[in-house]
């Protein structure tokens, strides 16, 4: 999983059969320190309760369609989890 | 598989249930000479890893459903091992 931030909502009224009611959040994934690093992403909120400025960690590949509901979704990117804190020991 | 270095741990109350009392750490990856990469990821820990620990770090998401038992699981990054010592030769 990867540290990411989200920095807004994507909205498609017309999608896949079993994506609906799937929420879609536009995240800037980030490095270690939690800084931008690469391109922006479209993300599936596993968690339903991710909203804009949240730190966030999201799971990649296959593995982001078993977070959602419906575990059959073209879905390649899920958030999973909101951060509540990062304690560094290095 | 890959060598990392535990930096770090995340604490997340809102994650999917998967992830549910299961430690996350933040490692950082390794190169052949031992020296952190700035590459990361946030890892389940199943061998109770502690800080600084070098680890092996398993990336596939069917061998992490089998070693944690879940069938749906999003979860694709474990730490499976505490390593002790790396010879690189040649």
């Amino acid at each position: 999983m990867k540290f990411a931030r989200v920095i807004g909502t994507v909205v498609a009224s017309h999608k896949y059969e079993g994506l609906e009611g799937v929420k879609f959040l536009l995240v800037q994934p980030l490095d270690r320190d939690l800084s931008p690093r690469g391109t922006v992403q479209v993300a599936a909120d596993a968690t339903a309760q991710a909203g804009p400025a949240c730190l966030v960690f999201t799971v990649g590949s296959r593995e982001a369609a078993q977070a959602m509901p419906e575990l059959f979704v073209p879905v390649d990117l899920a958030i999973t989890g909101i951060v509540d804190d990062v304690h560094r020991t290095a | 598989m890959y060598l990392a270095r535990v930096v770090g741990s995340v604490v997340a109350t809102i994650k999917v249930d998967h992830l549910d009392g299961r430690r996350l750490l933040l490692v950082g990856k390794l190169d052949a000479d031992g020296a952190e990469t700035d590459q990361y990821d946030i890892a389940v820990d199943t061998v109770s890893a502690g800080p600084s620990d070098t680890v092996l770090v398993l990336d596939e998401g069917n061998g992490a459903r089998q070693i944690l038992g879940l069938d749906p699981g999003a979860i694709r990054t474990l730490i499976v091992g505490i390593v002790d010592d790396v010879m690189v030769e040649g």
